[in-house]
Formats: structure tokens, C-alpha cells, sequence
């Protein structure tokens, strides 16, 4: 069983639609309690780095997650500002983040039309059980007017670029985590969430 | 690189997609969710849903259908109409939408934008604008004026002074609907297009008049939009012949405008 976490700045509905349309079970988690009948976990998102940090505080969320992917080491996969949220600190509102994946979240340069929205194409930089099977250019969908800066080079799975090349997957042992929205990115995003549902964690 | 959108408008009616013309004369075309479902499987590159009855009928939105059509749908997915208060807002996102599309309220109420930014980033605000060409006076600086409720009530605004502050309150997206050319499948209003492409730094979206191929590359390149609004094109009765997404990307692609290529 899949547990979307389910927090008010974020779109758990459309994963759910998504995990439905493939067939996956899942539940959307809300709270410590529900997290415990779960196997692999989803945060997904489309707010701001705050709001979403606030929003697991309140739900309660923060520790048991943070047992769940950090001590344990089962299977997580952010989306979009649950991928920020995973890194050390944010610009985006001078946040601090949870600090799984070490690094910082910047904001694209003016020069560029900020949000970057759209589709754009994803290049990995090795294999992974998640990433593999998307193509070398996998066109995704984005939308964001920040980019994750991991400290280890090694933690950026998937590269994309806009004015210049950044980071858009991040993969650090059991946890992955993609910029660009996968529950939104077509018949390439419905696999990699296949994908996803189908790992243990390892690579 | 990032690619233009090409993104189907659907104007609801009971759960039925509709086609307008100048923003009047409505003609029934399809059960939303069914032509949320086709289209997505030809490979349309977003959706945008307005629940165009709503405000008028000072009811809120038709959250089923918004359900029925994201069920379907695994491209970003926007909504609008009747869109009143921050709580709407989040009613409509746990529906399923991805982005909310604010035009009448945001004239009324320019802190609605403010508001859905902070609550839910950016991104997801998408200011549409109503606009008319005016001819340039002092009013009028760039010579297009902003209206609401159905192209029916002229607001006084500027065109470019109102997607500027629209932008500064926290609009993530712009998308600037021509009311001359509605329906009328005669090309966008590029002038207006350009002129906001080039007043703010969000992305812009062309609407209205989209008829042939030739006017969605004309947007997305002498326009200076990031993405193009159509509906005629793929399904309007009205039409002779209808476009599908796929001849319309290639056809794109071949002049030169980078889209998504077609997957499988």
C-alpha cells in the first residue's frame, strides 16, 4: 500500500488519480496513524516551501517521516516542493527544510520568465529502478520557480536545462524525487510512478 | 529545452463542453470528461476548464465534473470560474486541478491573487484576462481595455497596467483572451499578445482566434507566448474541418516551434 501524504498545500488527489489509472493501491496519509499500514510513501506538492513545511508540522508528520525514510529506509518519493523540502534550507521565504539530502533551493534568475511551466526534457545521468525506461530525453512536465542544489553531486539522478543546466531528480539511496510533476507528465510520468510502486528501496 | 504548450480550452455548460462565439451563442459540443479523455490520449499538452455559468449564476464551481475530467486527465489540468475566496480555491485544487484561473474576481478583489499565491505558491494562480481593443487615449495608454463577466462589463483598466499588477500581486501565469477574436477562428490579437509577452516576466498565454496552424505558430513566436489557448481548431462545429493535437505538434514542430514530440 502506497501512502500519499495528504497535507493542505499539496495535490495528493491527483497522484491518487494517477496510482488509480495504474491500478496501485494507496491510501492518503494524513497523520501518524495512517502512515504505519504503508509500504513506500509519496509527498507530493504544488506550494510553497513554508506552507508545505508548516503543513507536515501541523499534520505531525515531520518526525514520523523522517524515521520512515531516514532510520528505516523505505522507499519515498517527492514531487515538486516535496522535493525541495528534502534539502537543508530553501530561498524560496528563508526556510528550513527537512535536511534528508544536503544542499540548498534557489530561485531561477529574473533574466528567465519565472515559473519556468512546461514541458521539458529530463536527461538521467545513470541507472536507477525508477528512472530506467523513460528515454534518454523523457519530455516532463514543470512548473517552478525553484531548482534544488544537492551539496553531492552524485545525489542528481536526472538533469534538465533552463538558462543553465539543474538538477531534476535527486536519488539518494531509498529516496527519489523528481522537480517536475510525474502524476501530470503523461504516459512518461504514469511509468515512472509504475516504476515506483513496483521498488524496495534499494538500487 | 522547455517546449510551448498547446492547451485545449473547454467552456462548461452542466458538465458539457461548449463553444462560443465573441463570448456568446453557445453551441453544445461533448460531456467534458469524455473530451478530457480523448484529447489527453492525443497527447494535449495541458487542459483549462472554465465553469463559464458559475459567476453569473453567482454559484460555486462544478466540482464533480472538475473530478470527472481530472480522473482522466495526467497533464496539468486548470480551472476557473466562480472562483470567489481562498477556500474555493483549495475545494477546486482537491478536485484535482493543478491551477486556478481567477478573470472577474481577481477585477473585483485584486487581493484574491495575493492571497491563493501565498496559500499555494505561484505557479498556481493563473490571472485571464477579458480584452478589447480600444483604440490608445489617455485612459488607455496601450490602447486595450479589460473586461469582465463575459466580455459584458468594461472595467476602466488598462490592458498592461492590469497584467502588470496581476503579475505583482503574485499571478504566475497571464493569459490574455482577445474578445474581438473569440470563436472567430481569425487568428490571435498578436499585438495585445506581444505587448504583455513584453510587460511582464511570468508566462503568457495567447487565447482567442485561434483557426489554422499558422496562427498558433504566429502566437507562440511573433506573439511571444509561452503556450496557446485553442478550442475552435480541434472541435468546434462551426468549422469545417477540425485539427487533432498530433497533425497540429507536427505541423508545429515542422515550423520550427519547439513542442513535446508525441510519445509511442
Amino acid at each position: 500500500m502506497i501512502g500519499v501524504i495528504d497535507y493542505r498545500a499539496g495535490n495528493a488527489p491527483s497522484v491518487g488519480y494517477a496510482l488509480e489509472r495504474l491500478g496501485v493501491p494507496y491510501r492518503l496519509v494524513a497523520d501518524p496513524v495512517a502512515l504505519r499500514a504503508c509500504t513506500a510513501v509519496i509527498l507530493p506538492g504544488v506550494g510553497a516551501a513554508r506552507a508545505t513545511i508548516d503543513s507536515l508540522h501541523e499534520s505531525r508528520l515531520v518526525e514520523p517521516l523522517t524515521r520512515w525514510a531516514v532510520e528505516e529506509h523505505r522507499p519515498f518519493l517527492g514531487i515538486c516542493i516535496g522535493l525541495q523540502v528534502l534539502l537543508d534550507h530553501s530561498a524560496e521565504g528563508d526556510v528550513d527544510c527537512l535536511g534528508w539530502v544536503p544542499g540548498r533551493v534557489e530561485r531561477f534568475p529574473d533574466t528567465l520568465r519565472v515559473p519556468q511551466i512546461g514541458w521539458n526534457a529530463v536527461r538521467t545521468t545513470r541507472a536507477h529502478p525508477v528512472t530506467d525506461g523513460l528515454g534518454p530525453d523523457a519530455y516532463c512536465y514543470f512548473v517552478n520557480s525553484y531548482y534544488v542544489v544537492p551539496d553531492d553531486p552524485a545525489d542528481a539522478l536526472g538533469v534538465t536545462e533552463y538558462g543553465h543546466e539543474f538538477c531534476s531528480v535527486v536519488a539518494r539511496g531509498n529516496i527519489v524525487a523528481t522537480q517536475f510533476h510525474a502524476e501530470k507528465s503523461g504516459p512518461v510520468g504514469l511509468e515512472l510512478l509504475r516504476r515506483f510502486a513496483i521498488w524496495d528501496g534499494s538500487c | 529545452m522547455l517546449t510551448k504548450r498547446l492547451i485545449a480550452c473547454f467552456d462548461v455548460v452542466d458538465g458539457r463542453v461548449t463553444k462560443a462565439q465573441q463570448f456568446q451563442d453557445n453551441i453544445d459540443v461533448a460531456p467534458a470528461a469524455d473530451l478530457a479523455a480523448t484529447l489527453y490520449d492525443d497527447q494535449i499538452d495541458e487542459i483549462v476548464f472554465y465553469d463559464i455559468k458559475a459567476s453569473a449564476e453567482k454559484r460555486k464551481i462544478d466540482l464533480d465534473t472538475v473530478r470527472a475530467v481530472a480522473h482522466h486527465v495526467f497533464v496539468p489540468f486548470t480551472v476557473g470560474g466562480g472562483i470567489r475566496t481562498l477556500d474555493d480555491m483549495y475545494e477546486v485544487l482537491k478536485a484535482g486541478a493543478e491551477k486556478i484561473s481567477i478573470d472577474s474576481m481577481a477585477v473585483r478583489d485584486p487581493d484574491i491573487i495575493r492571497q491563493g499565491a501565498e496559500a499555494f505558491g505561484r505557479q498556481c494562480v493563473v490571472l485571464s484576462t477579458q480584452v478589447k481593443h480600444v483604440g490608445v487615449s489617455r485612459e488607455f495608454p496601450s490602447g486595450y481595455e479589460v473586461f469582465i463577466d463575459g466580455a459584458r462589463l468594461a472595467t476602466g483598466l488598462d490592458a498592461i497596467e492590469w497584467v502588470k499588477r496581476g503579475e505583482q500581486l503574485g499571478a504566475g501565469e497571464i493569459v490574455v483572451n482577445s474578445i474581438d477574436r473569440d470563436g472567430t477562428a481569425s487568428g490571435y490579437d498578436l499585438d495585445v499578445t506581444r505587448a504583455v509577452a513584453d510587460a511582464v516576466n511570468v508566462p503568457v498565454i495567447a487565447s482567442g482566434g485561434a483557426g489554422t496552424v499558422e496562427h498558433i505558430a504566429d502566437g507562440l513566436t511573433a506573439g511571444g507566448a509561452q503556450a496557446a489557448i485553442i478550442s475552435s481548431i480541434l472541435y468546434s462545429p462551426r468549422l469545417e474541418r477540425n485539427l487533432g493535437v498530433r497533425e497540429l505538434k507536427d505541423a508545429l514542430i515542422a515550423r520550427g516551434v519547439p513542442m513535446r514530440p508525441y510519445v509511442g
